[in-house]
């Protein structure tokens, strides 16, 4: 068993891109409670992959993720990282392989930030000047100046920045997976939007495995590679891509989570280039719409102009072609699964 | 009863200004011993029932009872156990010391938030390593806090001490009173007691300072 455990670390641990997320009928059962919390909960995620758990508070996506890293234990079922079952190893030294990110940060009060970041690495032992590198480079990787920011404590911090040393920390000793708890959700909807934004670019370098809890679903349409829509007891009701639960919502308790304005989430989604363009307008002097946009922003400028056509510009300002509302919905349709690909009704 | 003399008791501290500065340093020395081991004693006692309701509870409620037994009747118990002089001095002090600093020391650790504790238990630190790494430091101000609490209470039991022979600025008030009438006598009693007033402010003053050295700046800004 210890022997399984020290091998278990280390095969996590070599990792530092993404590695597969197996849970396989887990079951939490709380002490004198009779409904279990979360009840039979299976789910391959794959490496490198961001899935979002979304689900209204209570529904136990939170308790979920908390198995994962063991802050809670499952009454039963079988939860792997990398091949390794985790229930078999230690679960401090687990974590450390693990980053974690709470909606409140939490964020050591009496240490600086560098102190904060280097939390982790101090725990698995590194050297003192691999942990200062370390943390510089991380403060750069967030956007906050070493300089400036590795002597100030979180208090001197605003609620921005806080977070992002907060994902800073998780990320210290470059885990394989990230599990993340509402992490931006305590931020006013300007920081939020930044904040995500900036999380998709250094997800886009450094590919974890992602496990992110959310009960926004436009930020797990914005943010998600596939979305776990989670009913009570953490019932998967849809495991999908955005635009393929925003198209075609498995039923009605998905299709109320989406709310109004579906087609419009799904606009946000699709790049301009993927409709197909008219011949350029050229109309001189009118509004255009741009390449590198997507499609809401597309039907954003048309209804602003009222005008039927709108032309399409590529990054130096030439027109490579013109929208209509016609063309966009026509992109929507196409998206339909149920249109295109007849096959992928029957596999749900 | 005499008049207080201005005169009569500048002569009196010119004539004993070594007895006295040996009364104060004794009744110095008494305290900090006793807060030292009460400190120790005390934050042991709290690491071990903070996380526990009913002991946490008792212990409490225990130190909050001791707290209201009268100091002279506490001597006078444990004289025959424990002599006189020093010990049962600083043991009485110990005593009345452990109340606050324990509660301190329990509110300190349990002010720690959820989501601090959580993060750090979700990084890997062992339960011990939080404690001495995350809840001890923050609740470091709030501990002293409690030491100084103690500190006031024990400068004040400590000049009780000499009825049991204890060392410090009570022997000077004890003289005073058995020997009311006589020409020294308020000198005696005003000179210990104006000993044991301004011990406590400076004692006071020196835990303000002890508090901004040793706490993190980051609980301070």
């Amino acid at each position: 068993m210890s022997e399984s455990t020290a091998t278990g670390i280390t095969a996590i641990a070599q990792h530092t891109s993404g590695v597969e997320i197996v849970l396989d009928q887990v079951v939490k059962v709380y002490p004198g409670q009779q409904a279990p919390a979360v009840e039979d909960f299976s789910m391959t995620v794959a490496p490198g992959e961001l899935v979002m758990f979304v689900g209204p508070s209570g529904c136990g996506k939170t308790t979920t993720m908390k198995m994962i890293n063991r802050i809670i234990e499952p009454s039963s079922g079988s939860i792997s990282i990398g091949g390794r079952d985790v229930l078999s190893l230690d679960p401090n030294e687990l974590r450390r392989h693990i980053g974690y990110v709470i909606q409140q940060i939490g964020l050591f009060p009496h240490m600086t930030i560098a102190e904060n970041i280097a939390t982790v690495p101090k725990l698995l032992g590194w050297s003192k000047p691999r942990i200062a590198e370390r943390v510089d480079e991380l403060l750069e990787t967030v956007q906050l100046d070493p300089g400036t920011f590795a002597n100030r404590y979180p208090k001197q911090l605003s609620g921005g920045q806080q977070q992002r040393v907060g994902v800073a920390r998780a990320l210290a000793a470059d885990p394989p997976v990230m599990l993340m708890d509402e992490p931006f959700g305590a931020t006013d909807p300007i920081t939020r939007e930044k904040l995500q934004a900036e999380f998709l670019r250094l997800q886009e370098s450094i590919g974890k495995t992602i496990i992110f809890v959310t009960h926004d679903f436009d930020e797990a349409i914005r943010l998600g590679d596939r979305i776990a829509v989670l009913s009570d007891r953490s019932r998967i009701e849809q495991f999908d891509t955005p635009a393929n639960i925003l198209a075609e919502p498995a039923n009605d308790y998905v299709a109320s989570f989406i709310g109004h304005g579906a087609a419009l989430k799904r606009l946000a989604l699709v790049p301009v280039v993927e409709a197909t363009l008219g011949a350029a307008v050229g109309t001189s002097g009118a509004p255009t719409i741009e390449l590198a946009g997507n499609l809401r922003d597309a039907l954003d400028v048309l209804v602003l102009t009222g005008l039927p056509a709108v032309d399409v510009v590529d990054e130096h300002g030439r027109a490579v072609g013109s929208l209509s509302v016609d063309r966009i919905s026509a992109v929507l349709g196409a998206e339909l699964p149920g249109r295109t690909a007849g096959s992928r009704a029957g596999a749900r | 009863m005499n008049a207080l003399d201005l005169d009569g008791l500048l002569t009196f501290w010119g004539r004993r200004w070594d007895d006295i500065l040996e009364l104060v340093l004794q009744h110095l020395a008494v305290v900090a011993l006793s807060l030292l081991i009460a400190t120790v004693v005390g934050v042991l006692i709290g690491i071990l029932v903070w996380n526990r309701p009913v002991p946490r509870s008792l212990t409490i409620a225990a130190a909050g009872v001791a707290l209201t037994i009268p100091s002279l009747a506490l001597l006078a118990l444990i004289t025959p156990v424990f002599g006189l002089g020093w010990t049962p001095t600083v043991l009485s002090l110990v005593f009345y010391s452990l109340l606050p600093i324990v509660r301190n020391t329990v509110v300190g650790l349990r002010e720690v938030s959820p989501a601090i504790m959580e993060s750090a238990k979700g990084m890997g630190m062992s339960p011990a390593k939080i404690l001495f790494a995350v809840q001890l430091p923050m609740a470091w101000p709030i501990i002293l806090t409690g030491v100084r609490v103690a500190a006031q209470l024990t400068i004040g039991i400590a000049a009780i001490a000499a009825y049991v022979a204890g060392p410090g600025l009570g022997q000077f008030i004890f003289q005073g009173l058995s020997s009311l009438g006589s020409k020294n006598a308020l000198n005696f009693a005003l000179t210990g007691t104006l000993g044991v007033v301004l011990l406590a402010l400076v004692v006071d003053g020196a835990f303000v300072l002890i508090s901004r050295s040793t706490t993190s700046r980051g609980l301070r800004v």
